[in-house]
């Protein structure tokens, strides 16, 4: 085994007990990115040299006795869209093409005040929107279970980091599904947290009333070990929640049986690839084989939650991607010496097209006349959506389904017509709109093309402990033999 | 809501709104694709929601206050640094007049 496919808890130990050397580690993901990653593109940009420094750091600490931070040495892959002090933050835009961050968001401030390494950013479709990484500016990260596929969007850089061992962790965003809908696809952990849950502070914005930092991880435990990094209040963040954080490597243990599962009928109607509905229903009979109590739910506005949440989610990025204007920092096109000009060149130059798509579309939903018939009534369907939710969680604990309809869908099948890329969402963002938590766990493989399949698990608002406890058990009653790798081809 | 879709003039319109300039061949293509999505947006209207209260953020969240201490921040320069386009301490931007 190389020290790269180590898993976050294995390596704390081994660091821990002196059996390998955190700078032994990060040689290894090193030698495995310049092998693989010219095939698979996940990493924009890579931080060798600090990382090598910090590595030998923590070896220091170790090896003079001192006390450890709980994640020393962790190399962690962290998606382009979270603001690092020194290193290149660009969205995978090219209007932020050379942007480096003077400061670090708060979510990397605490993974560094634990003691991890940030290994480099992920790419990612432009500002967070895509479903399938094709629209970075920069490159296509491919899905190493079939590089002919999309890995899934937006952090799917980072979901792939992980899946083929070139980070042993990584962290992502999740607007829509952006963490889920990856990991999903590509047979990784993905965990959403409840909104508010994690500071947003130097997450650079694309739907502020949706956006979530969250986790990709090899496994279950890793999710946990790293949610308690990174959870908790930030006066930075005025959305940030005064909600204390319980130790989720802890309510992890222990069994389900005490947990009502509510299975909504909602997301197996059609649209939804057999493979999958077969995974899934065999996924929640093991759930129930380890205790879990099964009953049927309605979400019956579920139908409506996608138009809603396009909505929503074009008008704040609208007004979010309004400071982009090449005075400050980033890109500038200016050619005439008008400011005017200058504005509407650099911003028309700097966004693709799927951005500019957004901000129009949001944008029209705003201005005058349209506002209460667009935006307003969208925002009034997001008052039945969450409703549907709060009903349902009445009865039931957990809600169980697929984390996508479809598995990984070939590069280029879809980015030719947006709305058809839009419907990818439909089983994660409802989740965002009601700003719930929700995590995707791998559940099975497609039966020719060797695809990941992904179970959905969602619970009540600041209730992940129960959402993790769930997928542990779950992971734990595979045998080691279903954890399949994928075989990279370079 | 209103049925009306978008013509030209309103993707004219709303590119000026959001200082974008987009050429003859992209208005046509944000035209077709943006009267697509409206549609699909229209769905909306098969919900009733005339006593229904929007949500615009999920949870209850109050104004949050701290003391007024002084704290460092970032300095001039680090942040002038972050683009070339300065001069004594100041942004430089094209004339405005």
């Amino acid at each position: 085994m190389q020290l790269n496919e180590l898993k976050v808890v294995e390596f704390i130990e081994m660091v821990r007990k002196k059996k390998i050397s955190v700078e032994q580690v990060i040689n290894d993901i090193f030698l495995h990115i310049d092998r693989i990653d010219q095939k698979l593109n996940a990493y924009l940009s890579t931080n060798k040299e600090g990382a090598l420094q910090e590595a030998r750091k923590i070896d220091r600490m170790v090896k003079e006795g001192e006390k450890l931070p709980p994640l020393a040495g962790l190399p962690v892959a962290v998606k382009d869209i979270i603001c690092t002090k020194g290193i290149e933050t660009t969205c995978a835009s090219r209007i932020l093409q050379g942007f480096i961050p003077p400061y670090d968001a708060t979510v990397i401030k605490k993974i560094k005040d634990a003691g991890a390494i940030i290994i480099g950013k992920t790419n990612m479709d432009e500002f967070g929107m895509g479903s399938s990484n094709e629209n970075s500016a920069y490159q296509i990260t491919l899905n190493p279970w079939d590089t002919n596929r999309v890995p899934g969007g937006s952090s799917g850089g980072s979901a792939v980091a992980v899946a083929a061992d070139e980070a042993l962790a990584a962290l992502g965003t999740d607007t829509g599904g952006s963490v889920r809908l990856p990991a999903s696809f590509c047979g990784v952990v993905g965990m959403k947290p409840t909104y508010g849950r994690v500071s947003r502070y130097g997450v650079i914005a694309y739907a502020s009333s949706l956006d979530q930092v969250g986790t990709l991880t090899k496994s279950v435990s890793d999710a946990a070990l790293m949610m308690n990094i990174i959870c908790g209040y930030d006066e930075k963040d005025s959305t940030s929640a005064k909600i204390a954080v319980p130790d989720f490597l802890t309510s992890c243990q222990g069994n389900i049986s005490n947990l009502k599962f509510g299975v909504p009928k909602e997301y197996f109607e059609k649209g939804l690839n057999a493979e999958v509905k077969e995974a899934v229903l065999k996924a929640i009979e093991k759930i129930a084989d380890l205790g879990g109590k099964i009953e049927e739910v309605s979400l019956p506005n579920m139908q409506y939650a996608l138009p809603a949440y396009y909505l929503i989610g074009m008008a704040e990025a609208s007004s979010n991607l309004a400071k982009f204007d090449g005075i400050q920092y980033g890109l500038r096109i200016d050619e005439n010496n008008d400011l005017e000009d200058m504005y509407k060149k650099t911003r028309t130059a700097g966004f693709g097209s799927e951005v500019i798509r957004r901000i129009m579309l949001g944008t029209y939903a705003l201005s005058s006349g349209y506002y209460d018939a667009y935006y307003l009534k969208a925002q009034k369907v997001r008052t039945l959506i969450k409703k549907d939710f709060d009903e349902v969680f009445k009865k039931i604990d957990l809600i169980l389904c697929p984390t996508s309809p479809i598995p990984a869908f070939k590069i280029g099948e879809k980015i030719d017509d947006p709305l058809t890329m839009y419907l990818t969402d439909a089983y994660t963002m409802p989740v965002n709109l009601a700003g719930l938590p929700g995590l995707s766990i791998n559940c099975d493989f497609t039966k020719n093309d060797n695809l990941p399949i992904g179970l959905q698990i969602i619970g009540r608002a600041f209730e992940e402990d129960k959402i993790l406890r769930t997928a542990y058990n779950f992971e734990t009653h595979f045998s080691s033999s279903d954890f399949k790798k994928p075989e990279i081809q370079v | 809501m209103v049925e009306r879709m978008i013509t030209e003039k309103d993707v004219e319109y709303v590119a000026k709104l959001a200082k974008l300039e987009l050429d003859e061949e992209q208005k046509k293509i944000f035209l077709e694709q943006l009267n697509d999505i409206l549609s699909y947006f229209t769905k909306l209207n098969e919900l009733n929601t005339e006593n229904v209260e929007p949500t615009s953020h999920v949870l209850y969240l109050n104004n949050t206050f701290h003391e007024d201490i002084p704290e460092p921040s970032l300095s001039q320069k680090t942040v002038m640094s972050l683009t070339g386009h300065n001069k004594n301490g100041y942004f430089r931007v094209p004339k405005i007049l």
